[in-house]
């Protein structure tokens, strides 16, 4: 009789569902997975020692490039770390407008989630959908910051600009004319803020579509329910936060438990899974994007009413206007001052956290009173729990790896760091 | 965040730092308080005992381990700009890198554990310095799994190691890498650069050919808001 061997298998760094660069080493028994070692770091930038060599400003940015598709949730982390550093208070109206993009960027986090992880276990038709909708929500970001993803709108003291009075439409080229045009111009009438609405009033729609597509679907379930299993005690246990440790049916949410921004001025409920396992996770990150709409919509009727100033007014912390500094002479100084050398904040530490759409986003920075962090270090919510793999995978079948990659939501622009 | 929800998370906090500061006197460890945060700093060989306590003590019961990260304290207050005295002998613009650093120090790393308690809703910091020339703390990954890979980490990084891992690998350099690079003395542009040779056919190190340069250079201002009435700078958070 032949001698039979586990025998290992490359899976990735090159493989189009492992999302992005993920290597995973995985040893087999035929099809069952006996271990699996995940490889990282293949796009490792040492983000945390470049911000150590800038002044505080000019690392926002990079925050973007970490978790890239939760962009302005990674800047708010960062920010919301300086802000207490230098115990300062945002306006108001700034963090309604942070509400409002933290959940414009979980919805944006979600949809890629879902078209991907469907795409991985083989439906095709939901990452077109959720693309789709995506779309519109970079546009949100791109008439509020000029950037379609990396937005770097989010400063310490506040947001860099208010909402804009006029959506940017369409105009007229070689290949769209005429009626094309009008018609994709026409939620674009008004201001962001309406843009925004028209959008809040479709999505709920187009998540019933989704669910239509995949909830009840059979090939969805055979794929997601009972596979990658995590007990409550067990998801604490391995530091896990977010949907994934909502999933397992712990109802533990940073916006609620430990708010910030304007969370504790808007209502919205923490779904929470039962079984711990993909399905029920699918099912609690759907509800975060209905929950995460109803957000949005009473940050919109809070915007509409009450104007102010998005950006705290201390020169020592915040760039002066354009104007300010080139007629004032004080606003020069400050310009130059805080352009070529930043601000230090006090001598001390502070970590200070998000829940961001993946999990608890934390910055904790050391000061030692100069212009530059001392010591920044980035608390990647997927990190966790990609180390949690091997556990998660064991005793599944070569596809379920697939489905678990999917379910935790892993950015190696995050892990890496 | 209201006013009222901090008054009540400072009451909290405060009541912590008392607790923490009854348990633990004895051992050694010492309470900070700043930014609305409790640190708790534990010496080396209590780290064990400490962590365990935390965890299984109903009055503190941090089940979930957020964070582990190594730091590096031999640079720290250095500036490359010195802003007293300038006036006499102006600054030079161009900076190439800090002095000389204090790598004999006793206290050069620490590493950094972030802690959660979802029963309480409270966070705690532990920071434990360990010995320079032998950077050994003991293992959590038997208290918190979740420590396993913030710990590997933490070794890359800064080359502490934990007595007591399953499995001390480098996880996010490359493979065959020599060093660690978040050190204060590993250079930002790194030891050596890669590329593919056509002659070899195959992809070669070599030591990096770009200089180090410092755009805007590290400086420490004794800004008057932070300053206490006897001119000290004061700690962030100490109102």
């Amino acid at each position: 009789m032949p001698e039979i061997h586990n025998y290992t298998l490359n899976f990735g760094p090159q493989h189009p569902a492992a999302h992005g660069v993920l290597r995973l080493v995985l040893e087999m028994d035929g099809e069952v997975i006996e271990r699996a070692d995940p490889h990282i770091g293949l796009l490792h930038r040492a983000t945390e020692k470049l911000a150590e060599s800038k002044p505080y400003n000019q690392s926002i940015p990079y925050m973007d490039r970490l978790d890239y598709v939760s962009m302005m949730c990674n800047e708010h982390g960062y920010v919301r770390a300086i802000e207490k550093l230098l115990e300062i208070e945002v306006p108001v109206r700034a963090q309604y407008i942070r509400t409002l993009f933290d959940e414009i960027t979980r919805i944006l986090n979600h949809l890629m989630w879902l078209g991907t992880h469907a795409l991985d276990v083989g439906a095709m038709t939901m990452f077109l959908y959720a693309f789709r909708e995506r779309e519109d929500l970079f546009d949100v970001y791109e008439a509020v910051s000029g950037a379609r993803m990396h937005a770097a709108y989010y400063r310490p003291g506040g947001v860099y600009r208010d909402l804009p009075e006029q959506m940017p439409q369409y105009q007229a080229s070689q290949w769209v004319t005429g009626r094309d045009v009008e018609m994709r111009n026409e939620t674009r009438q008004g201001s962001l803020l309406d843009f925004i609405e028209d959008f809040c009033n479709r999505f709920p729609g187009l998540v019933d579509e989704y669910e239509t597509l995949l909830t009840d679907n059979r090939i969805w379930k055979q794929r997601t329910v009972g596979i990658g299993v995590v007990s409550p005690e067990r998801a604490l246990q391995l530091g896990f936060t977010g949907p994934m440790l909502r999933g397992s049916g712990i109802a533990w949410d940073l916006r609620k438990k430990q708010s910030y921004a304007a969370y504790d001025r808007v209502e919205f409920d923490i779904p929470v899974g039962k079984n711990g396992d993909c399905y029920d996770r699918y099912l609690v990150r759907v509800e975060e994007m209905r929950q995460s709409n109803r957000i949005i919509k009473q940050c919109i009727d809070w915007l509409r009413a009450n104007p102010g100033p998005v950006m705290l007014d201390d020169n020592k912390i915040v760039a002066p206007t354009r104007n300010e500094m080139k007629e004032d002479m004080e606003g020069l100084i400050h310009h130059f001052k805080l352009f070529t050398e930043g601000y230090c904040p006090p001598v001390g530490e502070a970590y200070a956290a998000v829940e961001a759409p993946k999990g608890e986003f934390g910055c904790y920075i050391i000061s030692d009173g100069a212009n530059k962090p001392y010591r920044l270090k980035i608390r990647a919510p997927g990190f966790p729990h990609l180390a949690a793999m091997d556990e998660m995978v064991k005793g599944h079948m070569l596809a379920d790896v697939v489905a678990v990659i999917g379910t935790m939501d892993v950015v190696f622009g995050e892990i890496d760091r | 965040m209201s006013s009222s929800a901090q008054n009540g998370m400072g009451d909290r906090l405060d009541r912590l730092a008392e607790e923490l500061t009854q348990a633990f006197d004895e051992s050694g460890c010492s309470v900070e308080r700043s930014c609305g945060e409790v640190t708790l700093v534990v010496p080396v060989e209590k780290m064990n005992d400490v962590a365990l306590r935390l965890r299984d003590d109903e009055q503190f019961a941090f089940e979930e381990l957020i964070d582990v990260c190594g730091v590096d304290y031999s640079a720290y207050g250095q500036s490359e700009w010195q802003t007293e005295g300038a006036p006499n002998s102006g600054f030079g613009r161009g900076v190439t890198s800090l002095g000389e650093l204090e790598l004999k120090e006793s206290n050069r790393f620490a590493a950094v554990y972030h802690l959660l308690s979802i029963t309480h809703n409270t966070r705690v910091r532990l920071r434990v310095f360990v010995d320079t020339e032998q950077p050994i703390v003991v293992s959590m990954v038997s208290v918190w799994p979740s420590a396993d890979w913030f710990e590997r980490e933490a070794f890359d990084l800064y080359g502490i190691l934990f007595d007591g891992h399953p499995d001390l690998r480098r996880i996010l350099t490359d493979y065959g890498f020599i060093g660690h690079p978040f050190r204060k003395d590993f250079p930002l542009i790194g030891q050596v650069e890669m590329r593919y040779d056509s002659n070899l056919k195959r992809v070669i190190y070599e030591p990096v050919s770009i200089d180090p340069r410092t755009l805007v250079p590290r400086v420490t201002r004794d800004d008057n808001r932070y300053l206490n009435e006897d001119g000290a700078m004061q700690e962030a958070g100490d109102a």
